[in-house]
């Protein structure tokens, strides 16, 4: 596929592993803020590749594990009504409530479908007017325009019985959260490629200013998380904080013009609490005022929930970049995607997941990480 | 869950007010949203995000970054030596990238 193999050259790859290595002086710790690099840097090996100078950090940028659990929570609650159609993105399923997930939901009876596009809940809910149909939005700037969209939908086809529970969550507040934490080891951030698609570049300015971090706008194949990393070094080892944009073919400065009109329609800003981490400030998108006859939150009244997050799980830890998956107790034994106790071992974003599918017979990492 | 998967705009129409076009994933074809890339054409390349095309993919942005990294030469190359065949079907991931 064009586009894909070419950013996959093993050639050019090791290229870039020379000039990486040409760069390097000192020891220097990155953070790729988005799952969907840690799995492409777990599955490559890019870590282990790297000098021993360079290390990654992995992030928080798996929207599937940051949903805080009460928000699971009363999805699971509203996905077990009779009168209710749920509709989610797969991931969502196996993600652990307090006590279930939507599979055990399912099993029990409940009306629970995962769909591709948020667009095919809107049709769903077209098609049957008797039911209430519920979407899960979840996600961060990169899928809110979708979300953003169904619900525009919803309101020209001129459906009632649709609505959305959200729990949108936005990038550049914590990166600013993590930046600003005292034990942070973090010396530049690589920036999650898709979310600039949406947003551009423009609102990570301020945050190169404040905490003096170069950020680097990163895409997903190999060659270009290796070019987020090269270019990422190179300012750093130059003395230089600033925000530079190393996937240039899928994000322009100013971002998708049209999906942020939209989106400032849509959504308001709100705090959110992320599953792990706690309440950022700032940090998520809300239904706007003007569309909050589509907010799940309003329509159904979810009360009397007993939020219990696994004593074990360690995935707060992991989601901030204190500790790797694999120095986690519970990892690979009585944690597994199957039987997951956090949602970071859940999602195919989550840094467990990615650990679990790609280096779990790597005794090793156990001993050493 | 925030993947993008690139794709070629093989038809476009409008289905009652909305911009919708057929875009083939290396011999998948799937309905995709064009609400937020209006400017769309046929035969071009898109990021696709659950349904949605988010991005024309700007193929001279693509070709100067590959230059780029072609530009910066192997050590091989530094001290005068041949450079070694390329594998000659190098392995594709099966899809694009995250977040």
């Amino acid at each position: 596929m064009k586009y894909l193999d070419e950013f996959n050259d093993p050639e050019l790859a090791a290229r870039q592993f020379e000039a990486i290595e040409r760069t390097v002086t000192r020891p220097w710790a990155l953070m790729e803020v988005c799952g969907g690099q840690t799995h492409s840097i777990v599955r490559n090996g890019i870590d282990q590749l790297l000098p021993d100078k360079v290390r990654l950090i992995h992030g928080p940028g798996c929207p599937v594990c940051v949903t805080p659990l009460e928000t699971i929570d009363k999805a699971l609650a509203i996905a077990a009504r009779d009168d209710v159609i749920f509709c989610s993105f797969g991931d969502m399923l196996r993600v652990p409530g307090s006590h279930h997930d939507l599979f055990q939901i399912r099993s029990n009876g409940g009306d629970v479908r995962v769909v591709y596009s948020p667009l095919d809940a809107v049709r769903i809910a077209a098609d049957h007017p008797d039911k209430q149909v519920v979407f899960f939005g979840i996600g961060f700037e990169t899928t809110a325009p979708a979300n953003a969209m169904t619900v525009v939908e919803a309101e020209r086809r001129g459906l009632t019985n649709f609505s959305m529970l959200v729990s949108h969550v936005l990038v550049p507040p914590a990166i600013a959260a993590i930046a600003s934490s005292p034990d942070t080891q973090v010396d530049a951030y690589l920036a999650a490629g898709h979310v600039n698609t949406v947003m551009g570049t423009d609102e990570y300015l301020p945050l190169v200013e404040r905490f003096n971090v170069p950020i680097v706008v990163t895409g997903f194949e190999p060659l270009d998380v290796l070019e987020g990393i090269r270019r990422a070094l190179v300012q750093l080892e130059e003395g230089r904080a600033e925000v530079e944009n190393a996937y240039p073919r899928a994000v322009k400065p100013g971002g998708n013009p049209a999906a942020k009109a939209v989106l400032a329609e849509v959504f308001e800003v709100c705090d959110r609490a992320w599953r792990g981490i706690g309440v950022i400030p700032a940090s998520g998108w809300r239904l706007s005022e003007r569309y909050r006859a589509f907010d799940a939150e309003y329509r159904f009244e979810v009360t009397e929930l007993h939020v219990e997050e696994s004593p074990l799980c360690r995935s707060g830890e992991v989601l901030q970049g204190l500790i790797k998956p694999s120095e986690c107790e519970q990892f690979g034994t009585t944690c597994t995607p199957r039987k997951p106790l956090g949602a970071t071992m859940v999602s195919s974003e989550g840094a467990c997941a990615a650990y679990y599918q790609y280096r779990r017979l790597d005794v090793t990492e156990k001993v050493d990480a | 869950m925030c993947l993008g998967v690139p794709g070629r705009i093989e038809e476009i129409r409008d289905e009652q007010g909305t911009p919708m076009a057929t875009v083939d994933f290396g011999g998948i074809r799937k309905e995709v949203c064009l609400a937020y890339l209006p400017e769309a054409e046929l035969g071009d390349y898109t990021l696709v995000h659950v349904g949605f095309a988010i991005t024309r993919i700007d193929e001279e942005s693509a070709l100067e970054t590959l230059e780029l990294i072609r530009s910066m030469g192997s050590l091989a190359e530094e001290l005068g030596e041949e450079p070694a065949e390329p594998e000659p079907d190098p392995a594709p991931s099966a899809v694009g990238g995250g977040s």
